[in-house]
């Protein structure tokens, strides 16, 4: 199934968790944030809330800013 | 002076000097200059991670989180629904409540949105964030903020990364006047002098970035704005003296050696 993730289209399997994607997209690290349909997933979710086909993902991370 | 601290929200700051992480040539120039500036709290921005790219060190590898409080911020949202966002984002990702709210109206002045700044900020702090908001030299919009429940508020010197110094002198003392909360300068210094000026308006602190990171010595001029804030802030404490059109001598008119005869 596709999801979007960071604005861009990608392949996940199907009723894959947020952890599993996380891997998957190889951003399964410290440092970074996730939201799905623009609704933060926290750390402790990242294991039982899963990706459906169309969702929005956002990966985050701190870059430098003013 | 001893305790002479800042208080936003629950935070206490040592310093009056908040320093931005953005434009460094380096980040071992960037972590120079933070120390040299004797900030304790440090910007950064949130961004979308880039998913091709395999990762190296980070910002946060170069920022001593035990020595310096992170004040994430909302710099390139144009809503306040992209700016919520962000803001939860980065409290997921830096376990804080500070927020520097940020909503651009336009990308060439890089002025805030007003409307959609106070709609975040309204929605951030029922969500229990410490709310920092960028926002124009406008005394109204900066009354607004606070009885939203911000926690300071944060109008501009001059433009972001103009460094033209303090543009609106006259409305930055308003601001001040009337402000129950911390009023924060942020935007628009360029050197020395700038920070004296605005810290001797009688703002409680400054924050800035591109003034340090774009100066040809970064880490020196960190050092020359510590010293500015520093001195802006006592001068404005001891309470200048009155300006006079005319000399006012300053040895005594008494008691003149004279070589004319009497």
């Amino acid at each position: 199934m596709r999801a979007i993730v960071n604005g861009a289209a990608r392949e996940l399997p199907d009723a894959v968790t947020v952890g599993a994607a996380l891997e998957l997209l190889g951003s399964a690290r410290e440092g970074v944030a996730v939201a799905r349909n623009d609704r933060v997933v926290r750390r402790a979710e990242y294991d039982v809330e899963t990706v459906a086909e169309g969702d929005r993902l956002e990966i985050i991370e701190a870059v430098a800013g003013g | 002076m001893t305790d002479d601290v800042l208080r936003i929200g629950a935070h206490e700051l040592s310093s009056r000097l908040i320093v931005g992480t953005g434009k460094y040539p380096s980040m071992e120039v960037m972590r120079e200059a933070h120390a040299a500036s004797g900030a304790s709290m440090v910007t950064i921005a949130i961004r979308r991670i880039n998913l091709d790219n395999a990762e190296g060190k980070t910002l946060l590898d170069f920022i001593d989180r035990s020595r310096y409080a992170i004040l994430p911020n909302t710099a390139g949202c144009y809503s306040a629904k992209d700016a919520v966002l962000t803001a939860r984002l980065a409290r997921e990702l830096l376990e804080t409540d500070l927020i520097k709210l940020e909503v651009i109206g336009d990308a060439q002045t890089l002025h805030p949105d007003a409307r959609e700044t106070l709609a975040a900020a309204e929605e951030l702090v029922n969500d229990g964030f410490t709310v920092l908001p960028y926002i124009g030299d406008d005394p109204i919009a900066c009354k607004q903020l606070e009885e939203l429940g911000c926690a300071a508020v944060m109008p501009l010197a001059a433009p972001i990364g103009s460094g033209l110094g303090v543009c609106n002198p006259y409305s930055i003392r308003i601001i001040k006047e009337r402000a129950k909360v911390p009023v924060i300068v942020d935007a628009g210094v360029g050197t020395a002098s700038d920070a004296a000026i605005a810290m001797e308006l009688g703002v409680d602190a400054l924050l800035m970035n591109t003034g340090i990171a774009r100066a040809a010595d970064p880490v020196l001029m960190a050092s020359a704005m510590k010293h500015a804030v520093v001195a802006g802030r006592r001068a404005f404490l001891a309470g200048r003296m009155e300006k006079r059109l005319y000399a006012s001598a300053s040895s005594p008119m008494q008691n003149l050696i004279s070589t004319q005869t009497p």
